[in-house]
């Protein structure tokens, strides 16, 4: 058996050892939903600027576990998004959006 | 009854007189049905997102109203007989909607 101080003192070229643990951020960021808590109760389609931020650059809809949406306001933006591309005022298809 | 919202894409072919006229057009048979005209819009020449029919703009309208429901399936039978018409929605709005229509309203007062 070899104390830490032996080991790091015999260590071979190229082999990286660490003393003390390395800072590595690992708390993630808690996502939320927006509309919740900006109190936000209707999903309006004719802003697609709004929109634009839950669909992907090729213009699909962003999951629920990506933006954090809840489940009820999920439903409101799918609706809202699909009323805006009827529309014409967001792709149903689209390339390189973002 | 019941608060709804059209919005409709008008031909951008039409000259100005002649959109200004399908836009009374409607808004007279709403009022004649006994509707309450609560806003109209004018958005003007848009870009489309996707062709349609072709053409690569429109002349967007809004209205908001509030009417018995029984009209609304007759308007849309005379909107989809209408040739001028690329697009339209209507959508019922709940109270949630009619708020925020409203304080959409102010927000555009205020940037007008």
């Amino acid at each position: 058996m070899s104390s830490i101080e032996q080991q790091a003192k015999g260590k071979k070229d190229g082999e990286i050892r660490y003393l003390t643990p390395l800072n590595i951020e690992t708390n993630k960021k808690n996502k939320y939903c927006m509309f919740q808590k900006s109190g936000i109760k209707y999903v309006d389609y004719k802003d697609p600027d709004f929109l634009f931020r839950f669909i992907n650059e090729q213009g699909k809809l962003l999951p629920r576990r990506l933006t954090g949406t809840s489940l009820k306001y999920q439903r409101k933006v799918a609706v809202a998004v699909k009323r805006a591309r009827h529309l014409a005022l967001m792709p149903y298809v689209a390339d390189l959006l973002k | 009854m019941n608060h709804y919202e059209t919005v409709f894409i008008l031909n951008p072919v039409l000259s100005d007189t002649q959109i200004k006229e399908t836009v009374k057009k409607y808004e007279d048979f709403l009022v004649s049905k006994g509707a309450k005209m609560v806003s109209k819009e004018d958005w003007g020449l848009k870009k489309l997102a996707y062709p349609i029919q072709n053409k690569k703009s429109g002349f967007y309208h809004l209205f908001e109203y509030a009417v018995a429901g029984e009209v609304i399936n007759p308007l849309e039978v005379e909107f989809r007989r209408e040739e001028r018409f690329m697009r339209y929605l209507t959508v019922k709005l709940d109270k949630h909607a009619v708020s925020w229509a409203e304080r959409r309203r102010v927000k555009l007062k205020e940037k007008a």
